[in-house]
C-alpha cells in the first residue's frame, strides 16, 4: 500500500522536475542509478542469505520455536530469530497472533517483533557501509538490548 | 576481472553454496532460489521508487535548506523533524539506509538521522497499524510510548560514543557514496 503511493509520489516528483529542468531529472536518474549500482552487491548477497534462511527455517520450526515458552532462555531464542529474520513485519504478525492465542508467552512474542523491525543481522553489512562499523554495531547491539526492555516492561504491564 | 570478484564475493560465496544445495539437497536449493527471486522481485519493486527520490533530492534540495532544517543548529525543530520523518517513512531497514546516506550527504546532523532511522525501524505509523491488529490497541500504545524514549536513548548513545574522527568519517563515506564515480571509490573500503 505505501509503496503504491510512493510509486504516486516519485511520478509526480519525477514530471514537475522533468518539467522544470530536463537535464537536472536526467542527472538525477542518473544518481540515482549510480548509488542503486554502489549497493547492489550487497544487496544480491543479502538476498540469497535471506533465501537460504527462510528455507532452513520454514513456518514450522519457526512456529515451534517461537511457541516455547521458557522465560529468558525462550525470549533469547525468539529475539535471536528476530533479528537473523529479514520478512515484511505483516506476513510474520498473523503467525505471531496465532501462537499467542495457542498458549506462547507475550514477553517472548514481544521480543521478537521489536528485534524484528529494529535489529538487522543480516543488512548489518549494509549498514556498515553506511554508517561505519562502530556506529552500526553499535544501533544493532542497543536496538536488541532495548527490545528486552521494552519487552519486559510491556510483559508485566499487560499481564 | 579481480575487482568485480571482490565487489560481488559474498555473493559469489553464497551462489556456489545455493549452487551445492541444489545439486545435493535438490528440495532445499530450489525452495532457497524461489524465496530468493521473489525477494528479489519485491527489492527491485521497493528500492525504484527510493533511489529516483533519492537522485531528485539530491538534485534538487540544496544543501544549505537541509542544514537549516537538520543541521547542526536545528535544535528541537530538527529533532522533530527528524521523528516525524521517521513516523511516516514506511520501509525496510535495506531501503531506509540509502535515505539515511543522503540525509547525511546533505548535512543533517548525525543525530538527527538517527533518530530518524531509529524512529522509523521502531514506531513507524503503518507498523503500528499492522501491530494494533494483530495485537490490541493496548499493547500497541504501550510499545509506542516506551519506544519513543528507546530512540532518543539509542540516537543520543550513539551521538556521544562516536568520536569527532567516526563522525567525519561517517560524511565523508556518505559523500562518497552519492557521487558519479562513487562506485569504484566505494568498493575500496567494502566490507562486505
Amino acid at each position: 500500500m505505501f509503496t503504491y503511493i510512493l510509486y504516486i509520489i516519485t511520478i509526480i516528483f519525477l514530471l514537475l522536475s522533468f518539467v522544470k529542468d530536463r537535464k537536472k531529472t536526467a542527472l538525477a536518474l542518473k544518481k540515482a542509478r549510480n548509488s542503486f549500482l554502489a549497493v547492489l552487491p550487497q544487496f544480491l548477497a543479502i538476498l540469497f542469505l535471506v533465501g537460504v534462511l527462510l528455507t532452513l527455517l520454514d513456518s514450522g520450526t519457526l512456529q515451534s520455536i517461537i511457541g516455547t515458552q521458557s522465560g529468558v532462555k525462550g525470549m533469547i531464542f525468539t529475539s535471536i530469530v528476530g533479528s537473523v529474520t529479514l520478512v515484511p513485519v505483516f506476513t510474520v504478525l498473523p503467525i505471531v497472533s496465532q501462537l499467542l492465542k495457542n498458549g506462547a508467552g507475550l514477553m517472548q512474542i514481544a521480543v521478537f517483533i521489536c528485534t524484528l523491525t529494529t535489529v538487522g543481522f543480516v543488512t548489518m553489512p549494509l549498514e556498515i557501509k553506511f554508517f561505519g562499523t562502530k556506529a552500526a554495531l553499535l544501533r544493532n547491539i542497543l536496538a536488541y538490548l532495548f527490545s528486552f526492555i521494552v519487552a519486559f516492561i510491556i510483559g508485566v504491564i499487560l499481564t | 576481472m579481480k575487482k568485480i570478484f571482490l565487489k560481488y564475493k559474498f555473493f559469489i560465496i553464497l551462489a556456489i553454496f545455493v549452487l551445492l544445495m541444489l545439486i545435493f539437497h535438490p528440495q532445499v536449493g530450489s525452495q532457497s532460489l524461489v524465496f530468493t527471486g521473489k525477494n528479489f522481485i519485491s527489492f527491485l519493486f521497493m528500492l525504484t521508487p527510493i533511489f529516483i527520490c533519492i537522485g531528485l533530492l539530491d538534485v534538487w534540495v540544496e544543501r544549505e535548506m537541509l542544514i537549516k532544517i537538520m543541521g547542526k543548529k536545528s535544535g528541537v525543530e530538527g529533532i522533530l523533524i527528524a521523528f516525524l520523518l521517521g513516523l511516516v517513512t514506511a520501509v525496510p531497514l535495506y531501503a531506509l539506509l540509502p535515505i539515511a546516506g543522503i540525509l547525511l550527504k546533505k548535512g543533517s546532523k548525525l543525530s538527527n538521522v538517527l533518530i530518524f532511522l531509529c524512529s522509523s525501524t521502531n514506531i513507524r505509523i503503518p507498523l503500528l497499524l499492522f501491530i494494533a491488529s494483530s495485537m490490541g490497541w493496548k499493547y500497541t500504545l504501550l510499545s509506542f510510548i516506551l519506544n519513543i524514549f528507546v530512540v532518543i536513548a539509542i540516537a543520543y548513545t550513539i551521538e556521544k560514543v562516536l568520536t569527532d574522527n567516526d563522525k567525519k568519517l561517517i560524511y565523508s563515506n556518505a559523500n562518497k557514496l552519492y557521487t558519479n564515480q562513487g562506485e569504484d571509490r566505494l568498493y575500496k573500503n567494502s566490507d562486505f
